[in-house]
This record gives structure tokens, sequence and C-alpha cells, in this order.
């Protein structure tokens, strides 16, 4: 990423606002997810139900890793804006290693709920609980890829302060999905 | 030293300079190719719709199959919307946005060529699938459960989901990219309210889309997943509910109609002050009610399902906006009229096209209003009251508003004039056969004969309407011959246009036609709305830069990440894992290098 | 106008507020499990809930996103889109009869 900050109308940088109204579209697609997930909630014309099946403590444990990395992802950023090599590297796999974690509760809940009878195709649950789950899950994945990415890139003595702001959009785009994850937790979870 | 667009440079070999289009990132080039491209399609849609009017022209017809003839209005209206309309639309996005603001060029131009990319291939996957018999034959709007894998097996909505999906990428992208680019790059002192109505009008388009098109994506997604993996979001007797399609689909379906029809009314909101030589009437009502136009266009989407027993209160609340939206959507058409009133008006063929724009839309936003009360529509949908009405809105309004601006920017691109003569031809034809071909139906429809039927009685009666219309629409298929006629005769006898052929007021007139690489030479500062038209209204721009301007270089890997991303897509179509994937790597190796490459603006 | 230009508006919150504003969210998730728990709260689940996820939202949004103290802009191109999905959310309950005016459909 070698664009160079030119002189804009705003006097904001392209990067960091095409982001946010990417981050404004992705809205409408969870949006949209979590509606139909909504609007569907207690049609399921078979079992298992919500109810049944959830884990709401061990979701609260991956929750709150979730949001912990958020607070990593921060402190990466601040590392490198002062350019502290060390601690950028330390805060972007801590972040990237929390993302996994997270990624590991999520791949432990769906192999057992399989396991327990719940599959895309089981009910109506099944299909909405997976495919917003699941898309969520996709974007963390994305998410760990982009931040591991940074991470050789610090390796490799490319992430300097000048590089801030890349590391910034990143923050975002975690710090999104992880907001996002908390709507689910509420919705889906806590609200079962 | 810049070369300009169209030069060419006879030096260069064929495979250097197809190379150079591949890899182009300049604006003013993607455009171009957004421009042939779209228009490409717009003719085989176009066959399509004289293949329709051929078998409708009388009762009992068999000039094509029922299955043919599914796949025939399907992909007709696919194509206008997705791969005509849209598409031609972009091509002014392209070209005519950074130069209305003073850019140089889009804030993302590697962005910028992946999306065209995308539209290129996903289109071309669309079509292919003519070629192996499976073309998407559901209609445009695909509803569940027809188009589940147990009442349309085979490809045919296969191919429509996943096209969808692809081009949904390209709009996305492109929306974001525009936006940031006239929130960031315009010139000092072009503040939003000093902006041409076509980039305002831009503007809000690029926003509709980046909220729309993650609703059709969410909704194609879930019918993907039940016909490749059996889930349950359309099946009724999972607990699922049809109407979750119809909600999904027309949430996005229309705003995604204001997305077809607010560039074109920006077109003539440029065009018709040129030819009044006046500037527009209520520059500030017009901008506003775009927004209006936008902000209301999510609240009015069930009026598309007013049949479906959606209960009186809804249907209510709906009828409602969808009235209110009226007043936004008429109000420009007073602040046109009013542009003109007084003015010293030249019947160009730009003008004539914005006139007749104006005609054609009063009659399909008439026919529209007519369908915002519930008990009127329920006698109007699904008959051909309804095509009529979005025919006379995105033929008589968006492809003739389109038209204007062809002709209108035409000079600016190529350097060239389209033929006066000729043009006027052009418009007589295309608005002789589309009223043709479009009014009767409004009475074909009362009368009561429904869409998407391949043939009729005739005890109906409807035999002689039908036919009218079938000769109205081959009317306007001779329009556009005449119209593929005059750009190639205006390739070699077209009259040089200079800077400004027509006077116009706004920044693109202030440069060569066709522009220089780098569009100009130095960034002017702006001081009013009409630059060219006022006093000390813009810095001057001189022929030549007075110092090196930077033009970035082409990139390949656009065009890579776009041919990873149609991979996975013929992957699904094959339901080959390994081909899914082997296009996915390919997407994301190209990512990786269009990171890594060193690209400055 | 360099990226100096935009750091000096941006202003980013130290350590201290980071790690102050990750302990209210943790208490803020411990308060949203522990209400789930509780019996007694199963009438407002819901408000509380929402209410509780929506200041995680908050908080998340504009300490570490920093739309608190960035350019407004930011915060309409979040808050626009989100209004929509909210209000289309909302309008889709009622079409599908999850909620009626009056209480929550059966």
């Amino acid at each position: 990423m070698t664009a160079v900050a030119h002189h804009t109308s705003t006097g904001l940088d392209n990067r960091k606002l095409a982001f946010w109204m990417f981050i404004g579209s992705e809205c409408l697609l969870f949006g949209s997810l979590i509606s139909t997930y909504l609007v569907y909630q207690g049609r399921s014309v078979v079992g298992p139900t919500p109810e049944e099946i959830l884990d709401i403590p061990l979701t609260s444990i991956s929750t709150f890793v979730l949001l912990m990395s958020s607070l990593a992802m921060v402190l990466a950023l601040a590392a490198v804006t002062r350019g502290d090599r060390r601690w950028s590297r330390v805060w972007l796999l801590a972040t990237a290693a929390l993302g996994m974690t997270f990624l590991g509760f999520q791949a432990y809940e769906f192999t057992t709920f399989v396991h327990e009878g719940l599959t895309l195709k089981t009910n109506l649950f099944g299909s909405t609980f997976f495919v917003l789950t699941g898309t969520h899950g996709a974007h963390v994945a994305v998410g760990v890829l982009w931040l591991l990415t940074l991470f050789v890139r610090s390796l490799q003595g490319k992430l300097g302060p000048d590089k801030a702001i890349n590391v910034e959009i990143t923050g975002l785009y975690w710090h999104f999905v992880d907001v996002v994850w908390i709507v689910i937790f509420t919705v889906v979870y806590l609200l079962s | 030293m810049a070369t300009s667009v169209m030069e060419h440079t006879p030096s260069a070999g064929l495979g250097a300079r197809v190379w150079s289009w591949i890899t182009t990132t300049d604006h003013k080039r993607i455009g171009v190719l957004y421009g042939v491209t779209a228009f490409a399609f717009f003719l085989i849609g176009g066959l399509e719709a004289l293949l329709i009017r051929l078998q409708l022209s009388h009762s009992g017809n068999t000039v094509v199959s029922a299955q043919t003839y599914n796949e025939l209005f399907t992909m007709h209206g696919t194509t206008m919307v997705f791969l005509a309309v849209m598409p031609l639309s972009a091509a002014f996005f392209n070209f005519v946005i950074p130069l209305q603001i003073g850019a140089r060029d889009v804030a993302f131009p590697r962005l910028n060529a992946f999306s065209y990319w995308v539209f290129l291939l996903g289109g071309l996957f669309l079509n292919a699938s003519f070629l192996v018999g499976a073309a998407p034959n559901a209609g445009w709007f695909g509803y569940a459960n027809l188009t589940s894998s147990q009442y349309s097996p085979g490809h045919h909505i296969d191919f429509w989901v996943l096209g969808l999906q692809v081009l949904g990428i390209a709009s996305i992208a492109a929306g974001i990219n525009f936006i940031v680019t006239i929130v960031n790059m315009r010139a000092p002192g072009m503040r939003l309210m000093r902006m041409p109505v076509f980039t305002w009008m831009s503007l809000v388009t690029q926003f509709i889309i980046v909220t729309a098109f993650p609703v059709i994506t969410v909704a194609l997604v879930f019918l993907m997943f039940d016909r490749y993996f059996g889930t349950n979001f359309y099946q009724v007797a999972a607990g699922g509910d049809v109407l979750l399609w119809q909600h999904l689909f027309w949430l996005f379906g229309h705003p995604e109609v204001y997305i077809l029809i607010l560039p074109a009314m920006g077109i003539i909101s440029d065009v018709i002050p040129t030819f009044s030589r006046k500037p527009l009437f209520g520059y500030a009502v017009v901008v506003y009610s775009g927004l209006l136009i936008a902000v209301l266009g999510w609240g009015v989407w069930a009026h598309h399902m007013f049949q479906v027993g959606l209960g009186p209160i809804a249907e209510s609340v709906f009828a409602a906006t969808t009235m209110m939206i009226a007043i936004p959507t008429g109000v420009k058409i007073f602040n046109w009229i009013a542009t003109m009133w007084g003015g010293r008006i030249r019947f160009t063929t730009a003008m004539l096209f914005a006139v007749g724009f104006i005609a054609m839309f009063i009659i399909g936003g008439l026919s529209g209003v007519m369908h915002s009360s519930p008990p009127a529509d329920l006698q109007q949908t699904d008959t051909y009251f309804v095509v009529a009405h979005f025919h006379y809105v995105l033929f008589g309004g968006a492809m003739m508003g389109i038209f204007a601006g062809i002709y209108y920017w035409w000079p600016k691109v190529t350097g060239r004039l389209l033929s006066e003569g000729i043009g006027k031809t052009h418009f007589w034809l295309t608005i002789i056969g589309s009223n043709l071909a479009f009014f009767p139906m409004h009475f074909i429809g009362l009368l009561g004969m429904p869409r998407r039927i391949y043939t009729y009685d005739a005890a109906l009666g409807l035999d002689t309407l039908n036919l009218v219309s079938t000769v109205g629409a081959f009317v306007m298929g001779t329009g556009m011959l005449v119209f593929v006629f005059n750009v190639l005769w205006s390739r070699t006898r077209g009259q040089p246009a200079g800077n400004d052929p027509w006077g116009g007021a706004t920044l693109e007139w202030s440069i060569s036609s066709p522009p220089p690489a780098y569009n100009f030479s130095v960034i002017p500062e702006v001081r009013s709305r009409m630059p060219l038209w006022s006093e000390n209204g813009m810095t001057p721009v001189p022929a030549v830069p007075p110092e090196p301007v930077h033009v970035p270089p082409g990139s390949f890997w656009p065009a890579l990440a776009a041919t990873g991303i149609i991979v996975a897509a013929v992957g699904a179509i094959l339901k080959s894992l390994l081909v899914v994937l082997g296009g996915g790597a390919v997407l994301i190796v190209a990512i990786y290098a269009w990171a890594l490459e060193p690209f400055e603006v | 106008m360099t990226d100096n230009h935009t750091h000096a508006a941006g202003k980013h919150p130290g350590v201290g507020t980071y790690v102050t504003v990750a302990a209210v969210l943790t208490v803020i998730t411990l308060v949203e499990v522990g209400v789930f728990y509780v019996p007694a709260f199963h009438g407002i689940l819901a408000p509380v809930l929402l209410t509780l996820s929506a200041a995680k939202f908050a908080l998340v949004v504009m300490f570490y996103m920093h739309l608190k103290g960035d350019h407004p802009i930011f915060t309409m191109m979040l808050s626009i889109p989100l209004l929509i999905a909210i209000a289309v959310g909302i309008a889709l309950l009622f079409l599908f009869g999850v909620v009626a005016l009056g209480g929550t459909a059966a």
C-alpha cells in the first residue's frame, strides 16, 4: 500500500473514507441477515431449537475473547503510530491469535451442533443460524489473514508510522466485525 | 508527455494496444469500455425484446416455445437492468465525473478497472448460459419458490444467482469509489452546491447502490444456499416464507429503479440548461429532491407486493409513502420546464432526447401513481399495464436520458460530433417507435392480458394492439441501427469538436476534446456553479502543463482479480470445489499483488 | 495536506482510555449474561439486553473506531446506513407479524 496522501477536499484520507462507506454497506448486509434471523425465529417445524442447543456460557467466553481482541487491535495501532516495532508485532499477533481463538470456539460450536443434530438443512433455525454466524465467521477469518499479513509486513520492517493509516483501517474492519458480533450475541443467544 | 485517450499509437503492435486496454486505470478509457460493452449488451437485450414482440405479434404464435419465451423475458429484463442501463450510466460516471469536479482521475483507479472487468465477465457469464441451453428463466425478479431446485431444476437459476452476485460486487466497489471521488477530490472552490447536477445525482445514486445491493446479495445468498446446500430459507414445508424473497428483493428492487433513473435525470439537468442557454431553474430544489428520493425510496418497496395479502395497514402505509415519493420526482419536471421557459432553445439531438425524456417520464410517472393505489393496482399488477409503466420510465426515461448524454458528451470523448441529421432521424424513430410499442400496452393490460405469457388467445381481441406494439418495437430497433450508423459515420465524417462545441457551463468543456490523459494541465480554482458562463468563474487551464504531470501506470491485477471471481462462479456452476478454490486462489494472489504494487495516483 | 494533517485532526485516545473501555465492555458483558440468568428480569429481557448491547456498540464505535473526535462525515457514513438497516428490520418485524402494535404477537 503505497498511495501517498494527497490533498483532498475534506482533508481526510481517501482510503479511510472508502472504508467507512464499506462499513456502511456492510451494515445493510448484516442487517438483512439478522432481520431474517429475527423474522424466522420460532418458526422451525422441527427441532433442535435455540433454547435446547445454544451454549450461553461458552459463547459468553468467546464474545469476551473477541472484545479483548479489539483492545489488542487499538493497542497495535497505538504501537505502530509511535513507531514501536516490538509492541506493534506483539499486539498484531495478539489480535490475530484472539481472533483465531474465537474462530476455534466457533468451529467447536458448529461441530458440536452438527453432532447434536443441527445442520444447515435440519430446520429453519439451522439455516438462519449457520448462514448468519458463518458469514460473520468468514469475516473474522478474512480479518485474521489481514492481521497476519500486517504482522509479516512488520517483520519485514515495512510497517512504520507512515503506514499507521493502513493499520487504522485494519482496525476499523476488525472492530466492526466485533461490533456485529455484539449484536449477534445479543439477538441470537441472549434473546433466544 | 501524455497522450489522449483516443490517440492511436501506430507504432505499437496490436498486442501492446490490447494490453494497454486490459491494464488501463484511466477513468476515460474505462468509461469508453463501459460504454461500448454496455451498448453491446443493450443490443442483445433489444434482440431479446424483438423476439418477444415477434412471438406476441399475434395470438397463438409459434415463433418460440414457452420455455424459450421464459428465458427471453428473463434475460431481456436482467440484461437491460444490470448489463445495459446501469453500466451505460457507469460509462458516464467514469468519463464525466472527474472532469466535472476538476480531478485527474477517480479516487481508486485500479478499483475502477476492477469494477469494469467484473462487469464484463459477469455479463458474459450470464449470457454464456444461452450457450449451454440454460438461460435464466424465472423472470428478472426470480420469485421464490419457483426458483427452488425443485421447481427450477438445471442450471438456469444458478447462472442467474451467481451472475447477479458477481455483478453486485462490481457495483458496490464502483459505488464506494465514486462516493470518495466526489466527496474528496473536488477542485478547490468546487463546493458541493457548486457541482453540476449530473455529479450530484450520481453521488446520490452511488449511495443508493452501496446500501441496496447488500440486500439483494443476501437474498441471492439465501437462494444459492437453498439450491446448493438444501437450506430452508424459502422452503415453506420447513417453516420458511416465500415472501421473504419478495421483501428482500424489492427492498433492493425499488431503490434500484432510482439507481436506474437518477443518473439520466442528472444528465438532462445538465443538457437542458446548456441548450436553453439558461441556468437550471431551482438548482437547490433539484438537488434536494434527489436526496429526498434516495431516502424515501427506502420506504416504498412493498408497493410491488400489493397482491400478496399484506393486510390493510401495511398496504395503506406503503400506498401513502409511494404517493409521497411522486412529489420530489415530479418537482424536478417543473424545474426542467421552467429552465426552458424564456430560454434561447436549440433543438440539438441531445436536447430533443432530453425533452423527450420529460414527456415520456411524465406519462410513465402518471401510470406509476396509478399503481400507488392498492385497489387499482390489484387490477393492474402482473398485466401489461405495468409493462407499459416501467418501459415508459425506463426506456422513455432512462434510455432517452442516456442518449441525450451520448449526443452531448460524444464530442468530449471522441473529439468529433455525431451527425445532427442522422441523430434527429434516430430520435424521431425512437420516440415514435417507443410510443407505438408501449402506449398500447396500457390498454392491453387493462383489457386483461397478463405478463409473462408466451401466447394468448384470439378471443381476447388483442391481436391488433399487440401487432401495433410489435411494429413499434421494430421501429425502435431501426432507430438503434440508425444510431449505430451515426457512430460509424462520425468516426471519419464527424465534425471535429473544439473544447466546447455546445457552449456548456461546466468544467469538462474547459479542456480539449478529447481531454489529455491528465485531464487538467493545472487543477483550476472554481468560483461559480457555472464556471464557463460566469465572469471569473474559474482560473485558467493552460493548454500545456507548466510542469510534467504524473499519470499513473496501468495494472494487470484488477483484471486478474476479476478473472479469479468469475472462475469461482464457473466452478460453482460446474459444482467443482476445486475450480471454486482455484478461482479463490487467483483472487487472493491478485489482491496481494495489487496491494503490494507500487502505484501512485 | 499530508498524513500529518489528518493525524493531527485524529488525536487518538491514550492507552488508559482504551483499557478503561475494555473494562467497561467486560462489565457490561457480565451484566448481560447475569441478567440472562436472573428469572426476575425475564419480562424486560429484550429492552435491557438491547440497551446494554447498544451501549457496547456505541463504546466500540466511538472510542475504538474513533468516531468520537473524528470528522462527522464518518459518523454520517455509518449512521445513515445503520438507521436504514434498523428501520427496515423493524418494518420487517411488523410485516412478518413478529411484533404488532400493542405488544409482540404470539
